[in-house]
């Protein structure tokens, strides 16, 4: 019988193979390996017994434990639900008043508003509540629709501009493009408008359009913005007069919002929150602007 | 590349050429209306070149030599080459979408570059352009060396290559089209795919019968291995792209799967295709150019066999792991769960087996830039299937499912073993293929290494930090019993680690465009040398010729 070839370096045995130089040797699977594969093994095949694992035509072994992802989450969901009871019947049940008196309940308020808010609302107005261009600043003293926490939950519930049939409804129209003003009459009352906040704008030769443009305001804009264009909270009409501005009060800005109008949007999050939650996002965000300068 | 084939094989190629053409004037035309259209002008495109190249040298002198007594290696060449270029692109497209997820705004003003059609064109181009052509080439370079036989064709290892080519291209280019299946790793679109069932079929038969005119006795494992990769990827891809298209003029079209179905068939397809694709065809890879390179025999036949089937049974039964906690029923689950357990030996079987295999060899793995790639390849290798096995695990899964942990992870498999093995394999196969005495600088191998460990380590340890943090940060509830961080707070808190994984991964790219330079300057500079005989012996054996 002819001589295993072994290798020179090991000394263990060749299998005699060879391809286009490369050999193998015959080494036997380590100890080890096999060691750790039954260990893998066994493990496997324990959860086997325990845990739901094998189907059987239109149903499945359900293992010793009897455990199920579904039953397990249902369960933890509740639990969950009854662990946060405490506080959250207060704030779905009691009055507002009652639960801003309440410091210890507003420290939980702060804890549980900023995750909510930073998951919900932080998209758009920003994860501090203070808005960027075209998005509501929330932390300062104007609102559209109002900023006490039963206004505030009232547009979370309802939204603005949205499908819910309770929706806020706030249009600017378009009165530019949709040719209700002349091309002057947009441009003059825009004039008026920025004058509001800008006095010094109001020099001899800008005095002639400002005026016109007061007429127009009168005739056409005071309807929502009042006569004196401090806004009104019934239709979201905006505030002309204070420096507070969603969409930009310069002058180009005042100029595109009267000739192509403004139609913002909030989703309504009754059905998405519970009211639990869109009365803890009210408390918060009221507290955001009443705690911050 | 024709001067070695016959006057009628070369009938045969312009005839295919001007087919692909003309299907692709036929998708211009009833696509003109849709995105469609526009692939059918790649097609065109695409085809039309090679038609036009066919013709120019068309009348060629013909090979006079008997063809059967060398070896082919021409696809082999263009297939390592287009693999380079595939790398590059890839890899930039990486780093690309990686540096979008730390500065969002790295984007044009347009659909284009956006993120959610930039980073299948990543996947896509480092999966199947660079991993995929690196795969066909080494399978071609193999089973003729471990067969000692011609590959058993002249045409269809061109149709394979250049093929499969025209499939990645079609992908990449739909994806920046807006052209999705939305299947992840199997985005590309239902003409594409029926192209690649074609041009893959063919490739099984080409490589099945080139093992069948072998003049060894015995199969090599590399072989099983490749075959595995190539029987099996054409099973998953057929499978999970059942689709039905919206009409013959849309590049739309909608999975035959319903429902949760449709996710499992998903990932048994995608786990799969990390089976299949990444480890089995690159294990082929390193049981092939890992002993050559270290000049040892393997160390284990009969490990190699545990590891074999161990490898192509278990892994069959993984894909649900990635679906645990979903609406997958439980018992799927555990079944995903265990299977990926008793995945983990036979898979550290072969990275064992590799490294065991450079025992006697490690002073050369200290001195020699590109067997210390295959040893850093294994390495990772083990790593990653381990923790492959371990976030397998229900439990674990739930911290590390949908974090930045699973990106690591893959990056660990994709970046330290698939491309380190390509990488230390072409170092190894591009001298030996050109015939030339060496690479042409052994210093660029030596900076392409440690930029790819640095690159891969920051990399992964980036994402492992941001992954668990992530996860930790879901989960983590006040004493209220609410969620402790929004969604957005875990964003801020990834910041720095996409910064350093978008560094990682540039250092990656700069290495590979290193082995691009040096590649082409062994190609261009590096003198010839007469190798030992490099050809099937006994020519005359072989049959049909």
């Amino acid at each position: 019988m002819a001589e295993v070839e072994r290798d020179p370096v090991t000394g263990r045995e060749m299998t005699g193979h060879e391809w286009n130089g490369i050999k193998e040797l015959d080494t036997p699977v380590p100890r080890g390996v096999l060691i750790f594969l039954i260990v893998t093994h066994v493990w496997a095949i324990a959860w086997w017994f325990f845990a739901p694992t094998w189907p059987l035509g239109t149903t499945y072994t359900k293992g010793l434990l009897e455990f199920d992802q579904r039953t397990t989450v249902e369960a933890r969901v509740i639990e969950g639900q009854h662990e946060r009871a405490w506080w959250t019947t207060r704030l779905a049940t009691e009055p507002y008043d009652a639960i801003m008196a309440d410091e210890a309940l507003m420290q939980t308020v702060r804890d549980a508003g900023r995750q909510l808010f930073g998951d919900n609302c932080a998209a758009c107005h920003g994860r501090d509540g203070r808005g960027r261009a075209n998005y509501p600043d929330l932390t300062d003293e104007d609102w559209l629709w109002g900023g006490n926490p039963e206004l505030i939950e009232e547009t979370m519930r309802v939204g603005i501009n949205t499908a819910h049939p309770e929706s806020r409804i706030g249009q600017m129209p378009a009165f530019g493009r949709d040719a209700v003003l002349e091309r002057d009459q947009v441009h003059n009352v825009a004039a008026y408008v920025y004058s509001l906040t800008n006095p010094d704008y109001s020099t001899p030769q800008n005095i002639e359009r400002i005026e016109a443009g007061k007429e127009v305001f009168a005739s056409t804009c005071a309807a929502c913005h009042g006569e004196n264009a401090e806004g009104s909270r019934d239709v979201g009409a905006p505030n002309l007069t204070d420096s507070y501005w969603v969409y930009g009060g310069s002058l180009d800005t005042i100029i595109s919002s009267v000739h192509g109008g403004r139609q913002g949007h909030m989703p309504t999050w009754d059905e998405r929150l519970t009211t639990a939650e869109i009365r803890t996002l009210a408390v918060y965000v009221h507290d955001l602007g009443t705690r911050q300068p | 590349m024709l001067a070695n084939l016959t006057s009628s094989e070369r009938q045969n190629a312009f005839a295919i050429a001007v087919l692909v053409t003309l299907a692709g004037v036929l998708m211009a035309a009833v696509g003109r209306t849709d995105t469609l259209g526009i692939q059918g002008v790649i097609v065109i495109l695409f085809a039309g070149t090679i038609s036009w190249y066919i013709m120019s040298s068309f009348y060629a002198p013909e090979p006079s030599e008997d063809r059967s007594a060398s070896y082919y290696d021409d696809p082999i060449k263009i297939g390592i080459l287009l693999s380079m270029g595939w790398a590059v692109f890839g890899m930039f497209m990486g780093v690309w979408v990686a540096a979008q997820l730390a500065w969002p705004n790295l984007a044009f003003d347009s659909g284009w570059s956006t993120f959610g059609r930039l980073r299948p064109t990543h996947t896509t181009g480092v999966i199947f352009g660079f991993g995929g052509n690196a795969l066909i080439a080494t399978s071609f370079h193999v089973v003729q060396r471990t067969s000692r036989a011609r590959l058993a064709g002249q045409v269809s290892p061109w149709f394979v290559l250049l093929g499969y080519n025209l499939f990645c291209v079609l992908a990449v280019t739909g994806y920046l089209l807006g052209i999705t299946q939305s299947k992840e790793y199997a985005e590309a679109e239902w003409y594409a795919d029926l192209w690649l069932v074609l041009v893959w079929v063919t490739y099984f038969v080409l490589y099945i019968a080139t093992i069948a005119r072998r003049k060894e006795p015995h199969i090599y494992v590399a072989n099983w291995y490749f075959m595995a990769f190539i029987l099996v990827v054409a099973i998953l891809h057929i499978v999970n792209n059942l689709a039905i298209p919206v009409s013959w003029g849309s590049a739309k079209s909608y999975t035959i799967w319903p429902g949760v179905q449709d996710a499992m068939v998903q990932w048994w397809y995608g786990h799969n295709a990390v089976a299949f694709f990444l480890t089995a065809g690159f294990l082929g890879m390193l049981y092939y150019y890992l002993p050559v390179r270290a000049q040892r025999p393997i160390f284990s036949y009969r490990l190699s066999i545990l590891s074999f089937w161990g490898i192509t049974f278990f892994y069959m039964w993984a894909g649900s792991h990635h679906l645990h906690y979903t609406a997958l029923p439980h018992w799927v689950q555990t079944l995903g769960m265990t299977f990926s357990v008793m995945l983990l030996v036979p898979s550290w079987a072969s990275a064992g087996n590799a490294l065991l295999t450079l025992n006697g060899a490690w002073h050369r793995v200290r001195d020699d830039a590109t067997l210390r790639f295959m040893m850093a390849a294994a390495v990772f290798y083990g790593l990653s299937t381990f923790e492959g096995s371990f976030m397998a695990i229900r439990p674990v899964n739930s911290l590390s499912h949908y974090t930045d942990w699973t990106v690591g992870h893959v990056h660990a498999g994709a970046l330290g073993w698939v491309a380190l093995i390509t990488f230390g394999s072409l170092y190894t196969l591009v001298p030996s293929l050109w015939k030339k005495e060496r690479m042409y600088s052994a210093a660029l191998i030596e900076w392409h290494f440690w930029l790819a460990i640095a690159g891969t380590v920051i990399y992964v340890f980036a994402m492992w930090n941001s992954g668990i943090i992530q996860g930790l940060m879901w989960r983590t509830y006040t004493e209220e019993g609410v969620l402790a961080y929004s969604f957005l707070d875990s964003l801020v808190a990834m910041y720095p680690y996409y910064i350093a994984r978008a560094f990682g991964g540039l250092l990656f790219l700069i290495g590979a465009v290193l082995a691009c330079y040096n590649i082409w300057m062994t190609v261009r500079t590096v003198p010839d040398i007469a190798r030992a005989a490099d050809v099937p012996v006994v020519p005359s054996v072989v049959p049909g010729e």
